[in-house]
């Protein structure tokens, strides 16, 4: 009962006409983003943080925009996996299989908006879902003392690689690297300089955003450079909808499907290390195995677009639970959320709920919002989202390049910040090549002192004593679920990284035939 | 190979960082651990992950060719540029010329990627300045 008055009161601070516009802006962005192959969720959100930023909107109306954007990015994923075979973001890679197949057959439009009630179904689940869960986890997180911090902030980055991660070696140096990056700038705890060599702007520590921005938004328009990769997929492409309702009778029997993936996706989305895609890949192989009695998954059946988009869009709420209710968030785009929320100078964690509950349910109000608002975006205007695909990426990824230039240019108004940019423009394309993972030198470069602080915090409590670290059983449980998490991948990561990959390919030589 | 001068990179960023990291002056207030102990083990990480990197290497991935290596320079330099002339000639002069360079070297015909590049320059100064009130770099010419 309390949690529905709490929800109450987050649509009443969400419905005023200013967030819901906000809303609709950033659902309509989202989806854009989301759609365009090569702006995934977490670029999206990245180039749009900055703006939120200098345009001085309050902390629960920027919120609402970019978690519209987030979710919109997520709905958007399926539209080029649709209609070209490509996705349009990671997590869309296994609707592919069956929704190309569909398109090819004459049934683009059914599978567009039956991908975007799945969709919708897996999102608004998960959304209850975060509603019911990130309370209780709360609860436990309020018997957290910096020792145990300093020990979830470890399993975050340990997981962060995922279970499909192929070298854990990379991640550990993209997390190293990123903590490093957060401890330049005067020390919180003594005021001493640390690795500043001295220049003025590195007092304050790089900017996360200026990072973040970098990282994803300029290392994108390199790879784009560098292959010239300047052509429209959607060139050549006859892209023909057909119709555009799904019929009764096909949604009532892809409801089950629905149902079930939703739950998966959304513990996948919880769980640390897991994230959207493998949401999306779990729901898809699981509905296989269970429904898949003709041997029609693969070449177009519905069930096999519904489970992947339920999948992913449950996942992406479920990243949002740890994210709010800890404060570590267990996936890239979260952790681009989590960037906003420190940028508006809201610490996320258990003492957001009690404190700043305006926030929180603001934020959930606003993502049932975002939710109807997108399924009534993505049925009637599906051919408008089908026509941005044939924006070139030759006259897009200048505007992305100009419109991060001048969002943080808005922020500092320094060509310092502009060069620093630059710099995690370029090292993000180098690192993007050699196969290491952006994610965690984000989460690091936002984590860092946090963590650096619950470390010392608990080792002043104790008088310098190092063993207090595993003092707890809450403690030891975490180091352990670090290691397990960490270990884990070595030994399966690779499986099941090829068999993702496998299953893709082998759907593409089916089509190609 | 490729890797394997990764590593070797980190390995010696690692160690840079450690050296930084020791040189640190030390405030006569200081708590248990000091601004000194978190670095250091930060870059032990980073020196181990690195060593693995160097023993198992991955397949390399597939480097640009020179021509396009060429290019990825040319467009940072322009971008390097960009950053500096911003505040002198103002805002949409700067960015229509960067946004033209970017558009044409993506393979756009020359005349088209002027028009673009006004364009995506005027756009965004009436979006983000007009319309949403940001502020922008004024030139000599106020825009």
């Amino acid at each position: 009962m309390e949690t529905l008055a709490s929800l109450a009161d987050g649509f009443a601070i969400a419905l005023t006409w200013q967030n819901l516009l906000l809303a609709l802006l950033g659902c309509f962005l989202g989806t854009m983003m989301g759609a365009l192959p090569g702006l995934g969720p977490s670029n999206g959100v990245a180039i749009l943080i900055p703006l939120a930023f200098t345009l001085g909107l309050g902390a629960t109306p920027s919120l609402i925009l970019l978690t519209s954007v987030y979710y919109g990015a997520m709905y958007g994923g399926r539209i080029s996996s649709i209609l070209l075979n490509i996705p349009g973001d990671e997590p869309a890679m296994m609707t592919c299989l069956d929704g190309y197949p569909m398109a090819k057959n004459g049934r683009a439009g059914e599978a567009l908006s039956l991908s975007g009630v799945a969709s919708f179904v897996g999102a608004f689940l998960a959304t209850w879902g975060l509603i019911l869960l990130a309370p209780q986890l709360v609860k436990i997180a309020l018997l957290f003392g910096p020792a145990e911090y300093f020990a979830l902030f470890t399993l975050a980055f340990a997981t962060l690689g995922g279970v499909a991660s192929t070298n854990q070696a990379k991640t550990a140096f993209a997390a190293a690297i990123g903590i490093g990056l957060a401890t330049v700038g005067v020390d919180t705890q003594t005021g001493v300089p640390r690795f500043t060599f001295g220049e003025v702007h590195l007092y304050d520590g790089i900017d996360f955003l200026v990072a973040i921005v970098g990282l994803f938004a300029l290392s994108e328009v390199f790879l784009f450079l560098e292959h010239r990769h300047g052509k429209s997929d959607a060139s050549g492409h006859k892209v023909s909808v057909g119709r555009m309702m799904p019929s009764f009778s096909l949604l009532k029997s892809c409801t089950p499907t629905m149902l079930r993936t939703s739950f998966l996706g959304f513990i996948a989305g919880v769980l640390p290390g897991a994230g959207a895609s493998l949401g999306s890949f779990i729901s898809y192989t699981m509905e296989k195995k269970l429904v898949d009695k003709e041997n029609t998954f693969g070449t177009g059946d519905p069930r096999g677009v519904a489970a992947p988009e339920a999948g992913n869009n449950a996942a992406a709420g479920g990243a949002l639970v740890p994210m709010l209710a800890l404060g570590v968030p267990g996936s890239g785009t979260t952790a681009v959320l989590l960037a906003v929320l420190l940028a508006l100078n809201i610490t996320p964690g258990p003492l957001l709920f009690t404190q700043q509950p305006d926030v929180v349910w603001g934020l959930i109000a606003a993502l049932f919002i975002a939710n109807f608002m997108l399924l009534a975006m993505n049925i009637p205007m599906i051919g408008l989202f089908t026509r941005v695909l044939l924006v070139p990426p030759r006259i897009l990824m200048p505007i992305v390049a100009m419109v991060s230039f001048v969002g943080i240019y808005g922020i500092s108004g320094s060509s310092f910040d502009l060069l620093v940019m630059i710099g995690f423009g370029v090292a993000g394309w180098i690192l993007r090549k050699l196969d290491v993972p952006l994610v965690p030198i984000i989460l690091g470069t936002l984590l860092g002192n946090a963590m650096e602080n619950n470390l010392r915090r608990a080792i002043t409590i104790s008088n310098g004593d190092w063993w207090t670290l595993v003092d707890s059983p809450l403690s030891i449980t975490l180091w352990a679920l670090a290691a397990i998490g960490f270990v884990l991948p070595i030994i399966f990561g690779r499986v099941l990284k090829t068999r993702m990959r496998h299953m893709a390919k082998d759907e593409e030589g089916a089509v190609i035939d | 190979m490729s890797d394997r001068i990764f590593g070797v990179v980190g390995l010696l960023l690692a160690l840079g960082y450690a050296w930084a990291a020791l040189v640190i002056e030390e405030s006569f207030l200081s708590d248990a651990v000091g601004p000194k102990a978190f670095p250091l083990i930060i870059a032990t990480v980073l020196g181990l992950s690195s060593l693995v990197i160097i023993i198992k290497p991955d397949k390399a991935p597939e480097w640009p060719s020179f021509m396009r290596f060429m290019e990825v320079g040319a467009a940072i330099v322009v971008m390097i540029l960009y950053a500096i002339y911003l505040p002198e000639i103002g805002f949409v002069i700067a960015t229509a010329l960067a946004a033209t360079y970017l558009t044409w070297r993506l393979g756009t015909r020359p005349l088209s990627s002027v028009v673009s590049g006004c364009l995506t320059s005027v756009g965004i100064y009436a979006v983000f300045h007009l319309v949403l009130g940001l502020s922008l770099a004024k030139g000599p010419l106020g825009f």
